[in-house]
């Protein structure tokens, strides 16, 4: 049953995601290209990049369009866009309900310590995991690499207009 | 207006216009409910982006979640959350439906053959100011490296190394408080 496969899937991804978009990404590639293989490496980067560009958050974002390539249908995507909301509600409501305990509690401060190193790794994974002969097809894609990199770390350009230079590059190079 | 009415709203209007992940969205937020609505103190604020921020899940659904509970408890919430991931939602499942469309397109396939290896340097750009906010010490900048290792050539669901992740702060924790 695709539809409860595809619930289950994005719950999980929305339950154990902490420390925002990028840390999503890991859990997202590792969920529907390796595991499920629902789409391909590049499938996926495309994904990433019309996130960037469209507004929204990228977990609601690479819901909705998984769910629907997946399915070929809207309700996919309904499906998918819920599962991964879902665990906020349960846990953000349980907290706004315990706000003041919660807010000082030394045990969930001690648990979110452990985590935020292992995120700078899923964020790490998910980069390495995405360098595919598919993505980097030639030694172009590595200075178009290495240029958005230095543009968007040193030149603070904005992503989504280096997201727009590259696809630019890549229509008058490829 | 109807209160509802008025989270819907101003909701979808944080869903439509922020572009570019979570943290571009928080000034428009509290522009929003802050200084427009008068919905949080400043002070609120602040505690509701830390724990959203803390808590699993989509920073700005969290957000959303939590500010519509405030307002007008979990019928609040459903509305505030629906509001601003519709924004998203409606346009990526448009283009989901036409993209394939386009996908085998000589001039398409051109432009994202060059945006594919810059949306892998996106990615790895936050982990150095990331890196940084983190604090890493000898012991615990060994955790990324082990997480890489674990994904990268083990293929280990990054959900158990989460897991591992808070059972480790757990665990210190009690041993630095015996």
């Amino acid at each position: 049953m695709i539809y409860l496969e595809l619930f289950i899937t994005f719950f999980k991804i929305g339950l154990f995601t902490f420390g925002g978009g990028y840390a999503m990404i890991s859990l997202i590639q590792n969920e529907v290209v390796v595991k499920h293989q629902w789409v391909d490496a590049s499938t996926f980067t495309d994904i990433i990049a019309i996130s960037q560009m469209t507004p929204g958050p990228i977990g609601i974002n690479s819901a909705t369009y998984v769910g629907y390539s997946v399915t070929e249908s809207v309700w996919g995507a309904v499906v998918a866009t819920i599962a991964v909301c879902l665990p906020s509600f349960i846990i953000i409501l349980l907290i706004a309900y315990l706000y003041k305990q919660f807010k000082r509690n030394k045990w969930f401060e001690a648990a979110l310590k452990g985590i935020r190193p292992v995120v700078l790794g899923l964020i790490a994974s998910a980069a390495i995991l995405l360098v595919t002969t598919d993505n980097f097809v030639d030694w172009k894609s590595w200075v178009i690499f290495g240029a958005a990199f230095a543009a968007t770390q040193w030149g603070k350009v904005n992503p989504i207009l280096v997201i727009i230079l590259a696809g630019f590059v890549g229509f008058l190079i490829y | 207006m109807n209160v509802y009415l008025e989270i819907f709203t101003t909701f979808s209007k944080i869903g439509a216009f922020t572009i570019g992940g979570g943290y571009a969205m928080l000034p428009i937020i509290q522009r929003e409910v802050v200084e427009k609505k008068g919905w949080l103190s400043k002070e609120d604020f602040v505690d509701v982006l830390a724990i959203s921020q803390s808590a699993p899940g989509v920073f700005i659904i969290n957000i959303s979640i939590f500010i519509g509970e405030r307002l007008k408890g979990f019928k609040g919430s459903v509305v505030a959350a629906f509001a601003s991931a519709f924004p998203s939602f409606a346009i990526i499942l448009l283009i989901a439906m036409f993209f394939s469309a386009f996908k085998d397109n000589q001039v398409v396939n051109s432009i994202f053959t060059g945006i594919r290896p810059a949306v892998v340097a996106l990615i790895a750009v936050p982990l150095i100011a990331m890196s940084k906010s983190v604090k890493l010490n000898k012991y615990t900048s060994l955790i990324p490296f082990a997480t890489v290792l674990l994904i990268v050539l083990l293929g280990i669901s990054p959900i158990y190394i989460i897991i591992s992740g808070a059972l480790l702060g757990l665990f210190y924790f009690y041993l630095v408080k015996r």
